[in-house]
């Protein structure tokens, strides 16, 4: 199949980037991160500076590829990743827009790598649980409802990829951080921090200049991991426990 | 955002069932009365002042936040996509800078007139007070066919934001729930139409009337 590309082009952080066109040929069972492989090489071969983009397992579950395809994060297939995206689901003859995720708190470093680790730092501010150092517990010494263990897993699945905040009007981390407060915060291990660890992960969010959520439930949509806008409800209930509550 | 937002909907609630007076087949006697009501007594005059103060800090957080939300964006995508949220949920600072330009219209022409204006004063049997005619005040302006567009725009706005707020706003504050989240959105639905549809029935049917 043969596909126009229109790319996002950009020689580094400070400098000014525009789409370019290119032509490739792929075959439709190869993935799209294949097709951009294909692209490279005949960019190599000809001289050319090569395209940068992330990727690193090439099986949805590292979250590592980042691709905004005709406008939608990790293209127009559900609950995938781009390394999970077929090119069968495009047509011979397609013009496919490829751009880096768009926020302030992720900028361009070149093409369409973005710098992601204003998510590493919100990890930092709370996403994480105290521990007895000791011998290794019992596996089933703290007894979870399979309710509750199911959803934290569910929250869990967050690969932090970003397509939540790339999907985002606002460009608004909540869906990446409510995941991660529910994952810790619904199990028995996570009760010790929680309220405090809302407020702090909230508090980084923002310091990082993502914006506000105002609940169009594009990241939702968005997500790979289809992880549900549930949890920023639950996020917004411990955030307001946190500030009014008496178990700060 | 939330919490003034749910506070100019049971307002919207109040003055629908208020304003639906006017459709009553009695001179305005209902309605002007009901008029004079609200304004003298101190309980609802009070209100007033709160409603009034809810709309500004309502219109000057959601501005604010907007701006916000405008930089945390930065660079928009050059291909948009219109599958992953609601029309509704992507404009809510426009559809809120309409309604608000809406209730500044609304407001010259019925309040400002009632308040500092010279509308003529009408008595009626069994009501010791002289009243205010703002029934025949909106009587007249509803003749006109532009005043009546001007509702329908501000009401089709008001429409589109409360399709998205109703359910948002208890979304804001932490409520979400498998078995009321549905029921909190079908009202939602509901309420928008209603309230929309009353309203844009009032202008309308004055309109049809005058003819």
């Amino acid at each position: 199949m043969k596909l126009t590309l229109k790319i996002w082009r950009q020689k580094g952080a400070d400098k000014k980037g525009q789409l370019e066109s290119y032509n490739v040929e792929a075959s439709e069972h190869m993935s799209f991160l294949e097709m951009m492989d294909v692209l490279n090489e005949e960019l190599i071969s000809k001289k050319e500076e090569p395209v940068a983009f992330e990727h690193d397992c090439r099986e949805g579950i590292c979250g590592t590829c980042n691709l905004v395809i005709d406008g939608r994060p990790h293209g127009p297939q559900q609950g995938t990743t781009t390394c999970q995206l077929h090119m069968r689901h495009f047509k011979d003859g397609d013009t496919i827009t490829v751009e880096p995720w768009r926020a302030k708190a992720f900028p361009v470093i070149k093409d369409l790598v973005v710098d992601r680790s204003s998510f590493d730092r919100i990890i930092q501010a709370g996403g994480y649980v105290s521990v007895n150092t000791g011998q290794a517990p019992d596996g089933n010494a703290i007894p979870i409802e399979k309710d509750e263990a199911l959803s934290a897993f569910d929250a869990a699945a967050c690969i932090g990829c970003g397509a939540c905040v790339a999907a985002c009007p606002n460009g608004s981390a909540m869906l990446f951080t409510s995941a991660k407060v529910a994952h810790l915060g619904k199990l028995p291990q996570g009760q010790v921090e929680h309220a405090a660890r809302s407020k702090s992960m909230v508090d980084q969010m923002d310091a990082e200049g993502f914006g506000n959520c105002s609940n169009t439930g594009a990241c939702e949509v968005e997500c790979p991991k289809e992880i549900s806008i549930n949890n920023i409800a639950m996020l917004n209930r411990s955030y307001l426990s946190s500030i009014f509550g008496s178990n700060k | 955002m939330s919490l003034t937002g749910l506070f100019l909907i049971s307002f919207l609630f109040v003055h629908l069932i208020g304003n639906l007076q006017l459709l009553a087949n009695d001179g305005g006697e209902s309605f002007n009365t009901y008029a004079y009501f609200m304004t003298q007594n101190p309980l609802i005059k009070t209100i007033s002042y709160g409603l009034y103060f809810f709309i500004v800090l309502h219109a000057i957080q959601g501005l604010m936040i907007a701006a916000k939300n405008r930089s945390a964006k930065g660079y928009k995508y050059s291909k948009k996509t219109k599958e992953n949220a609601s029309w509704s949920s992507k404009n809510m600072a426009m559809l809120g800078i309409l309604i608000l330009a809406f209730i500044c219209i609304h407001m010259g022409d019925f309040w400002f007139k009632m308040k500092f204006g010279s509308l003529p004063m009408k008595t009626y049997a069994g009501f010791e007070n002289e009243v205010t005619d703002l029934y025949g005040r909106v009587m007249v302006a509803f003749q006109e066919w532009y005043i009546v567009l001007i509702y329908l725009i501000g009401l089709l706005a008001l429409y589109f934001h409360l399709a998205h707020g109703f359910q948002s706003a208890f979304h804001t504050l932490g409520l979400n729930h498998k078995k009321y989240t549905p029921i909190i959105k079908g009202l939602g639905t509901v309420f928008s139409l209603v309230v929309s549809v009353g309203f844009a029935i009032i202008p309308i049917y004055i309109y049809i009337n005058s003819l």
